[in-house]
């Protein structure tokens, strides 16, 4: 009986570890030129595409109306989540051995909270991507911007762009799931 | 009186009447067409951004290319520069690509480019390579169908027209060569009329390795007969290869006369298997030859020339059961295997009838050593005991045979202008259609393999006249599209070509689509003069030869300024495509160049020479339009006096950080 919550945690680590191995989100570029899409993809720990030339090919597409390079080693970010995520599962881990409810709320709440802050630091890069201009760029379009969706899709000069979350940012959501889950299972059990 | 007036005058009207009539009954009338079938458009049309079923390879003839249809739409896909130089695409131009165009004699920039041949594997088309033999210089090209684009080109020495070639054993062991014309063995200067004397007709083997490399195994020395076609056999007659002869006069002037004089010529068949036990024991002899063999590496995206000094020789006096003739009216042209490898139509052009060899009787006859006579060693064995059957006045000038999935064979007449379709087995005639007009060789796609896909059939004709808009004297070639799923055949739709279109073969486009190369990536580059990002360009002078290690990326080019070349230097501008994006090339031309341009694909590395000869400031610029700012993509080079000091240096503005 006591067990579930434990086990429930435990999945939930499980499905933590999955977000190292595919990409995080992904932002899908459709235009006419690109019948098959430009796909950029958010991992933890780096940016790439479904071709090996895919950031290139975005940065391309971006300097004709002056949006900055993007650079991998420039955002700090991409060094930080994965330590972050290592203290997520050995947290989980110890929440599933020592089976404590508050280990289970705190586990859970700052898996959602870190959840939250990290979109809206993605909202904040995008922002700076889609209005740091450099005003010598060849195109000019007055009061256009060119951020990206941070969640949806988005209609930006020729392009249809879609921001949406790729296997791994279903896991997370998964992973934040099952923490709510063994912590309900946790409260009830404690409760009876 | 007046009733003889009234008769006569009736009679006269009556009579010319009559010969009214009988005159407008012979009034010159064009035969029409055949009736086309109402649901043709549809069997033809191809949406908007749909994919053709097969895609056909056509010979250029006598423009040296290959192009690539789309069927059934008849779109035209591609041309592929082969043994011509190719202005647009700069192939034979840029510096990399000049190597495959090295023979013997030098420099050839041209040949008449026969028979497309896709390779194979168990008989089955496999969609790797596209061999093709040129003619005038014999060579055999490769053309690798992950680019679309010639890969290797080899010479072959010891020969002269090089028409009954490429021809594929049935898993591309070999590629063969046989000489049209012959020549004198070793070349030399000799009386034309010490013909019976002096000259030879060589047949090769060029073997083919599994990376696509070709090399001559060896080669097989006959009688100066003509060797014209040939088809190596598949299933049950896999290990021999047949090739037609006309000729066997063994004449040097007037032919069309003088070597139509035998009732039957020869197809030569060819043991490759013997003849590689025969290598194997050292039974050949190593005969001074040169030849080169070309190649394109895909890494260093440059071409090499390799000069090779001799050849391994058989001769069939020291090679008994290499070769036997089988006796075939009259000068027969094409000479083609049925899927089952047992059937061996030998196409007389010269014959009332078509004659087919059993190539079980062919083999029993050779058991049991039925010959007529011998002649230089190889065994003429009796037409009798050879022969499978024979399709009876089927039509005039039978050319080329090609077979559908159900046992049917499909044979072009040149003089009656039709196709012919026959069983197999029973040589009974099942239906007639015909070609507008002259048709030469046919294609049913995988038609000549061990699986043909019998769904459409492509006539390539030698005439064209009123099918399409007269444009001067000279008119393209035209080919048609039949129907081949039903009973009877249908005209679907006629199409003008590239060239001289001689053969073509065809294969499913879903052989080719996963293959394709969409760029080559730039951390593979290996060419020397590669610059691999905008900090490795420069420019670099040594003595009169300056160096331009130049990149592209939308929407410019590094360097974009240029000073210090002066008059008469030899300047290579290395331009190394930065792109990763598929179908973004970037072309590169500078004025007063005397070649061609650059097309540069996404990481590959192209030269261009240029040797300015007056001062000046020239523009350079990009001619594939590439990006929203291609007309930005432009530079310039500042030519000065052959004893000026102008310093050499290059720069790009500031593109962006
Ligand atoms: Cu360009």
């Amino acid at each position: 009986m006591s067990k579930l919550p434990r086990l429930v945690n435990t999945l939930a680590v499980v499905a933590l570890l999955a977000v190292f191995l595919w990409p995080i989100w992904q932002i899908v570029l459709y235009a006419p030129q690109y019948p098959d899409g430009v796909k950029m993809y958010i991992y933890v720990d780096k940016l790439g595409g479904d071709s090996p030339g895919t950031l290139q090919n975005v940065n391309i597409l971006n300097h004709y109306v002056g949006m900055k390079k993007i650079e991998p080693d420039s955002i700090p970010e991409l060094k930080l989540m994965t330590p972050i995520l290592l203290f997520f599962v050995v947290f989980g881990l110890i929440t599933a051995i020592f089976d404590k409810k508050w280990m289970y709320y705190v586990w859970t709440l700052l898996l959602i909270v870190t959840f939250l802050v990290g979109l809206y630091d993605f909202y904040l890069w995008e922002y700076d991507y889609g209005h740091t201009l450099d005003p010598n760029a060849p195109m000019k379009f007055d009061g256009a911007s060119f951020q990206p969706p941070v969640f949806g899709k988005k209609v930006i000069l020729n392009f249809v762009v879609y921001s949406i979350p790729h296997i791994a940012g279903y896991c997370l959501a998964i992973s934040a799931g099952l923490g709510i889950l063994a912590s309900f299972l946790k409260y009830k059990f404690s409760k009876a | 009186m007046k009733r003889n007036k009234i008769l006569i005058t009736s009679l006269v009207i009556l009579g010319l009447v009559a010969i009214f009539k009988f005159v407008a009954c012979v009034t010159p009338e064009k035969p029409g067409d055949s009736a086309l079938n109402s649901d043709a458009a549809n069997k033809v049309y191809v949406a908007p951004g749909e994919y053709d079923e097969f895609y056909g390879f056509f010979s250029g003839g006598f423009s040296g290319q290959v192009s690539v249809y789309g069927l059934p739409s008849g779109r035209l896909l591609k041309v592929i520069p082969v043994f011509s130089q190719d202005a647009e695409k700069g192939y034979g131009y840029n510096e990399e690509t000049k190597p495959l165009l090295n023979t013997s004699f030098g420099f050839v920039p041209w040949d008449d480019a026969h028979h497309p041949e896709l390779s194979q594997t168990n008989g089955e088309t496999d969609g790797r390579w596209l061999f093709i033999n040129g003619n005038n210089t014999p060579r055999i090209a490769r053309i690798d169908l992950t680019t679309f684009e010639t890969a290797e080109i080899i010479e072959i020495p010891n020969s002269g027209g090089n028409h009954s070639s490429p021809f594929t054993t049935q898993n591309t062991e070999y590629v063969v060569a046989g000489t049209r014309f012959g020549v004198p063995y070793p070349q030399k200067d000799v009386a034309i009329d010490s013909y019976a004397e002096n000259f030879k007709g060589m047949l090769s083997y060029i073997k083919v390795d599994e990376k696509g490399h070709m090399d001559i195994a060896f080669q097989i020395l006959l009688p100066a007969f003509d060797y014209d076609l040939a088809h190596s056999g598949k299933g049950k007659s896999d290990g021999w290869t047949f090739f037609t002869s006309y000729n066997t006069e063994q004449k040097h002037d007037l032919l069309e006369v003088n070597a139509s004089q035998n009732d039957k010529d020869f197809i030569a068949a060819v043991n490759w298997k013997k003849a590689e036990e025969y290598v194997a024991q050292g039974k050949f002899k190593e005969i001074p030859a040169n030849y080169y063999i070309n190649r394109y590496d895909d890494d260093t995206h440059t071409a090499t020339s390799n000069l090779k000094k001799t050849v391994k020789v058989l001769t069939p006096e020291d090679c008994p059961g290499l070769v036997y003739f089988l006796p075939t009216p009259k000068s027969p042209h094409g000479v083609d295997v049925d899927p089952s490898g047992e059937y061996i139509i030998g196409n007389g052009k010269l014959s009332a009838d078509l004659t087919v060899h059993s190539f079980t009787n062919m083999l029993s006859a050779i058991e049991n050593q039925e010959y007529e006579t011998t002649i230089a060693g190889v065994p003429v064995l009796k037409y009798d005991k050879v022969v499978g059957g024979v399709v009876v006045k089927p039509g005039l000038g039978p050319l080329h045979t090609e077979f559908d999935n159900e046992g049917n064979a499909y044979t072009t007449f040149f003089i009656s202008s039709e196709v012919v379709k026959w069983k197999l087995g029973t040589w009974e005639v099942l239906d007639r259609i015909p070609t507008y007009y002259s048709v030469g060789h046919l294609m049913i796609p995988g038609g000549d393999s061990h699986k043909p896909d019998g769904k459409y059939l492509v006539a390539l004709n030698k005439i064209t006249k009123d099918r399409y808009l007269p444009t001067g004297p000279e008119m393209n070639h035209s080919a048609q599209l039949y129907d081949i799923s039903g009973d009877k055949m249908k005209l679907l739709l006629d199409f003008p070509t590239v060239g001289e279109p001689h053969y073509a073969q065809g294969i499913a486009a879903s052989k080719l689509i996963s293959n394709s190369k969409k760029i080559f990536k730039l951390e593979d580059n290996q060419h020397p003069y590669r610059a691999l990002g905008e900090k490795e360009t420069k420019v670099v002078r040594d003595g009169n030869i300056v160096h331009v290690y130049m990149t592209t990326i939308r929407s410019h080019f590094a360097p974009d300024n240029i000073e210090g070349i002066k008059v008469g230097d030899k300047v290579y501008f290395h331009v190394t495509n930065l792109e990763q994006d598929f179908d973004v090339p970037h072309g590169f031309a500078v004025q007063g160049a005397r070649n061609a341009e650059l097309l540069i694909m996404p990481g590959q590395t192209e030269t261009l020479f240029w040797m300015p000869e007056r001062e000046g400031v020239f523009p350079f610029y990009c001619t594939d339009f590439c990006s929203a700012l291609h007309q930005e993509m432009q530079g310039y080079v500042r030519v000065s006096p052959a004893n000026a000091n102008t310093p050499l240096k290059w720069s790009t503005g500031e593109p962006e950080s």
